[in-house]
């Protein structure tokens, strides 16, 4: 057998499990779901095997005028869910990122334990970490009694069930994520271009954003993409910090699976979900594959 | 008008060691920097000569003492405030911008226009042979072309004065001994003070107006180069700079008795006392002996002879067994053949070449 043949193989059986595993578990419900978002829904749920393009309708203003009418709700809920998923994302970096460099600076050992720490949320069920959050938070929660045993408050604020609760609540599901990435490149800033942009005449302010927030936007973006991306769809969150008052995309796509057993307007705004999702990431790929280029190109 | 363009005046800095202890980095320092001149801070690794850098620089606080460049008190500022720059060992080329804007930082953070600023890189590119290269990332230069960008970064807005942080360790031997004699004419084109650090002797001799010898946080010796190879004060400058043999002993009018039995004969100078000394003989000044030899000799039995292309080194030992080097010119190959075939070597030195550091001056 020939070498190139022989790694052929080789890359074929160590590929292969993975690939395999992504071709039925991934691609196959995604194509199913692709499917479904351009089918009828069936009176009594499941799907009816005609053409249907006013999924799609329903949410972006061509609805069919038979059975529904087009609603801006759908775009609001999407305008407010991206709006919600930026600010978690804004949050979660405001946290991270100079909690990274502190720790980053720290000895071999307590950096291991500060990380260790920061993994250990991922020990207990998420549920009843949220459910801790409700019980800080409520009208009767520890907040409110202490502000209120305090005199500072005469009545309870409403805390919960708000915007911020689920800002604060997805923050708090996502600091490992944001933070890892984050972490990564200002552990890898090599201090000594901080020092020579000192040595030049730069202050610290100037230092910070011409040399030391460019050479961490790779861990600042990494860290971005992927706490955007499952705050954008969750729904558990919202779902128990959130009450009924406030409705994300995770939890209009959970309804009208469950409960409306609408799948095929489920399927679609999946499918929005996820092309906006898509274009993120190319944008993202192209910008960062032309700066590469660019480089290459002056070589 | 001062003639210094820096002064330190008892610097002095402790650095905590892990175990509780401190570690004296400097101990009361006093140093004056010359205008225009190329001064080398010499020393082994720990010697205190990367702490007087950073010092000078800004990035080491001083315990004690002052720091005054161009008459100006400089111990309570910070590094941006200083009219000095540095070229780190590692280069610390800035890796997401271009060349050109590498080097035109300085500028950009002094707020000069840009058109002004552009002119500027060009020059300062072109000075260090680099004139075109403004498009390129740091990245895609070999190491030789980043020293010399990161040269053109600090010499660009004029400082009053230039650090290097051994800038040379990580080039090759050839490209080294280019950029040293470079460096020179560069210093002496701009017209500013350079302060060398170095743990390479061979660089500091080459280089230097005045080299400083350090060791253990002080200055053994500030002189110039000629200087102190032929004169050290005292054994630690002598073995550190150059290689040599040096005999301990008691002086005797115009010789110097060993414990063992040797007789050092040197010149005897009015200054000289009695006393306990060490003579001190260069591998080079040592001669083998011709018949009916004039010069005092030294018979040493050879346990090498190592051909290093100019010179032959012979590594050999007394009769006392005191280790002696010498080095022999490869021209005169006849002798050698007779020793190597005898192994054994009688050495002539002039007298007057003999250099005595007498104990008292010992640190």
């Amino acid at each position: 057998m020939s070498i190139a043949i022989r790694r052929r193989v080789q890359l074929a059986v160590l590929l292969g499990p993975v690939s395999l595993f992504l071709a039925v578990f991934f691609l196959g419900p995604l194509a199913i779901m692709m499917v479904t978002s351009f089918l009828a829904p069936g009176l009594y749920g499941g799907v009816e095997w005609t053409f249907y393009p006013h999924n799609f309708g329903r949410i972006l203003g061509f609805a069919d005028p038979m059975f529904e009418d087009f609603d801006p709700v759908y775009i609001a809920i999407f305008i407010r869910s991206v709006k919600i998923a930026a600010l978690t994302v804004l949050a979660a970096l405001i946290v991270c990122y100079p909690a990274a460099f502190c720790i980053a600076r720290l000895s071999e050992r307590w950096k291991n334990f500060c990380l260790f720490l920061i993994t250990l949320p991922f020990f207990t069920s998420l549920i009843v970490r949220l459910f801790v959050w409700v019980l800080i938070l409520r009208q009767t929660g520890l907040v409110n009694e202490m502000l209120l045993s305090t005199g500072m408050i005469a009545r309870p604020l409403d805390l919960i069930y708000t915007d911020g609760a689920i800002i604060l609540g997805m923050v708090y599901v996502f600091i490992p994520f944001m933070f890892m990435p984050v972490y990564g490149s200002v552990e890898k800033l090599d201090w000594t271009l901080v020092r020579a942009s000192l040595d030049l005449g730069a202050g610290p302010i100037r230092t910070f954003w011409r040399i030391i927030l460019p050479l961490t936007a790779p861990g600042i973006v990494g860290g971005a993409i992927i706490v955007f991306i499952p705050a954008l769809g969750n729904f558990v969150v919202p779902a128990i910090l959130g009450g009924a008052k406030v409705m994300m995309l995770g939890n209009l796509i959970e309804q009208q699976f469950l409960a409306a057993r609408n799948w095929p307007f489920g399927s679609a705004l999946a499918m929005m979900v996820m092309s906006v999702m898509l274009l993120l990431l190319l944008v993202y790929v192209f910008v960062s594959s032309r700066r590469g280029a660019d480089a290459a190109l002056n070589r | 008008m001062q003639d210094s363009i820096v002064r330190l005046e008892g610097a002095s800095k402790a650095f905590a060691t892990p175990e509780g202890g401190s570690v004296t980095a400097l101990d009361a320092i006093d140093l004056q920097v010359r205008r225009n001149e190329f001064l080398t801070l010499l020393g082994p690794s720990g010697c205190g000569k990367t702490t007087l850098l950073q010092a000078i620089s800004g990035f080491v606080e001083l315990d004690g003492g002052r720091i005054l460049i161009d008459g100006e008190d400089m111990t309570d500022r910070p590094p941006y405030r200083r009219p000095v720059n540095t070229v780190f060992q590692n280069y610390a080329l800035f890796p997401h911008m271009t060349v050109g804007e590498n080097t035109a930082y300085a500028l950009e953070v002094a707020g000069v226009a840009k058109a002004k600023r552009r002119e500027q890189v060009a020059a300062a590119l072109k000075m260090v042979g680099l004139a075109g290269m403004e498009g390129r990332r740091p990245r895609q230069l070999s190491g030789g072309q980043q020293q010399r960008v990161a040269l053109a970064r600090a010499i660009i807005a004029r400082p009053k004065l230039l650090l290097l942080d051994e800038p040379l360790s990580a080039l090759d031997k050839n490209l080294r001994q280019a950029m040293q004699i470079e460096l020179k004419t560069l210093q002496h084109e701009l017209g500013i003070s350079f302060i060398f650090v170095t743990h390479d002797q061979q660089e500091a001799l080459t280089m230097s107006d005045r080299v400083a010898v350090l060791s253990g946080g002080r200055i053994q010796q500030l002189d110039t180069p000629r200087a102190i190879y032929d004169h050290p004060v005292n054994s630690f400058v002598a073995t550190f700079i150059g290689a040599s043999n040096l005999f301990d002993g008691r002086i005797d009018g115009d010789r110097l008795m060993t414990g063992d039995g040797t007789e050092i004969r040197h010149r005897r100078a009015p200054s000289t006392a009695s006393g306990a000394a060490t003579a001190l003989i260069r591998p080079e000044q040592f001669f083998l002996a011709g018949e009916g030899e004039p010069f005092p000799t030294l018979d040493v039995d050879l346990e090498a002879i190592v051909f290093v292309g100019s010179t032959f080194e012979l590594f050999g030992r007394t009769s006392a067994g005191k280790k002696v080097i010498a080095e022999i010119p490869a021209g005169r190959r006849s002798l050698i053949g007779d020793i190597e075939r005898t192994r054994r070597a009688r050495l002539a030195y002039d007298p007057a070449a003999v250099h005595l550091i007498h104990a008292c001056a010992e640190a």
